[in-house]
């Protein structure tokens, strides 16, 4: 392994493989705690921790586990890592824990985490896998933050809680649009995104699952 | 076994083919206790932190209630800190338990107290909790010598959670001026809006004791009046957690008694 093929491992899922815009993972929390740029932030720090040292400790041991018994040791190590994460955002960050309700204890049924888990951890040492699970998290929280960025400016005219925008309540000139507090919001801006990426690197663009047939060969009705 | 080499044997225990039960129960077993020592290590160490953090988020949802009555604000304002009096009662009796600090009483080690605590018959248990502590604290906004407002606490099962709440009562003894979840853990989304200002408000202002001193309160689909809230849509067993609590707590195995008497020295 070289160190060229070690930092391939961090870069490519930022942007190449990003867990959420190319493999679609982990959609259900980018939807749920992106309202704010500080939910978002601490979302991606947590899921990020997880996932690069879940993906290290699996990969430890990953040559003495019986493969009938993988799914669920991987799950028994990413679940305690998540609970041991959400006690320390309950005692050093109440008010953060509680905006994030459940999303954090979610982190162990988040595809990423499993994924990496099983598609790479398992199979590769310990180096590579802590940088294959660090730059997932990275490539999560790249596109975390881009969504709560423009759904906090646009919602709310803030960033960080910070006033940008003044707002008509406040007697300025910004109407906050509502939608982008709602989750719907979201999906718009993840697939304008993944539109964005797609175009950008026509690479990442997918085979039809189908193609309409051509004219000539329809049945007739 | 003279030669007893624990390194040598942890070498042959990883050598063995993964496949081997032997080696499967190992594994497992080992990344069982070891996930298990972290969760439980991190839990203990954290918990004393985490109980200062939720008592700081209960004394900020008294100060946010508090804050929500019209006109109380300023009443606080002008007077000094010691305006809000926190005083035991006795449900029973309904008498004022004097000599002991009110402040320092720990309702839920009371609840599981033998002693401290009455089991409830399943008939009247209308919160769903089982063993009623004997003795609540209430909490008494003060002018001019006279209470303005009677805060009284209580919790219920919810939907999934236990759900506790201040109630705090206007001078009349009968309208309910404001009321705070300040502890639940509902469905997110759908229960836990019963913890939002936006619901909570709707009960501002709402009688929920009529004259006979029956407190009777329902879940109503259009509520026009009093007695009648209503619910959460899609958290139905949620709100009438909250309508429960009421019920329970406002009631004759509840505060009912200390109101009673209150209303008799209110002039």
């Amino acid at each position: 392994m070289t160190a060229q093929a070690n930092l391939r491992h961090l870069v490519a899922p930022i942007l190449d493989a990003n867990p959420i815009t190319l493999q679609i993972l982990g959609i259900c929390s980018a939807l749920a705690v992106t309202t704010s740029l500080a939910t978002s932030l601490t979302m991606s720090v947590a899921l990020t921790v997880v996932l690069a040292s879940s993906s290290t400790l699996i990969s430890l041991i990953r040559n003495h586990v019986a493969s009938s018994i993988r799914l669920i040791v991987q799950i028994t190590i990413i679940a305690s890592l998540v609970i041991v994460t959400d006690q320390i955002l309950k005692a050093y960050a109440y008010e953060m824990s509680q905006r994030l309700s459940i999303f954090v204890g979610l982190i162990i049924t988040n595809c990423v985490v499993l994924g990496r888990a099983e598609g790479f951890a398992m199979r590769n040492p310990p180096l590579p896998s802590f940088l294959d699970g660090l730059g997932n998290g990275l490539g999560y929280s790249l596109i975390l933050m881009i969504v709560g960025f423009i759904r906090e400016l646009f919602g709310t005219g803030a960033l960080f809680g910070w006033p940008l925008l003044a707002t008509v309540a406040q007697g300025g000139w910004f109407q906050p649009l509502g939608l982008m507090l709602l989750a719907p919001s979201a999906f718009f801006i993840i697939g304008f995104l993944i539109w964005t990426i797609r175009t950008l690197k026509p690479e990442q663009v997918e085979e039809p699952e189908f193609r309409v047939p051509s004219s000539g060969a329809r049945a007739a009705p | 076994m003279a030669d007893f080499n624990p390194v040598r044997l942890w070498r042959r225990f990883l050598a063995m083919p993964n496949d081997t039960s032997t080696k499967t129960f190992a594994v497992a077993f080992m990344v069982a206790s070891v996930s298990a020592v972290a969760v439980a290590v991190t839990a203990v160490t954290l918990r004393p932190l985490q109980a200062e953090n939720v008592a700081a988020g209960q004394a900020e949802r008294m100060q946010e209630m508090l804050a929500s009555v019209p006109g109380l604000a300023d009443l606080l304002a002008d007077a000094d800190a010691d305006a809000i009096e926190t005083r035991l009662v006795d449900l029973d009796t309904g008498e004022y338990v004097t000599g002991v600090d009110a402040g320092a009483h720990d309702v839920d080690a009371a609840a599981s107290d033998q002693q401290a605590s009455t089991a409830l018959q399943p008939a009247d248990d209308v919160a769903g909790i089982g063993n009623r502590p004997d003795r609540m604290p209430v909490h008494l906004v003060i002018e001019n010598g006279a209470p303005v407002l009677v805060i009284v606490q209580g919790y219920a099962s919810g939907y999934q959670s236990t759900i506790r709440a201040y109630i705090a009562l206007e001078s009349d003894l009968e309208t309910i001026a404001a009321i705070s979840i300040y502890d639940q853990a509902e469905t997110p989304g759908l229960g836990t809006r019963i913890a939002e200002p936006d619901w909570q408000e709707r009960w501002a202002g709402k009688r929920v004791i009529d004259e006979d001193g029956t407190v009777r309160v329902s879940l109503g689909e259009a509520p026009t009046g009093d007695f009648e809230i209503d619910g959460v849509t899609g958290a139905t067993r949620s709100s009438m957690g909250v309508v429960n609590l009421v019920n329970f707590w406002l009631g004759d195995h509840g505060y009912g008694p200390y109101l009673a008497r209150l209303r008799v020295q209110m002039p």
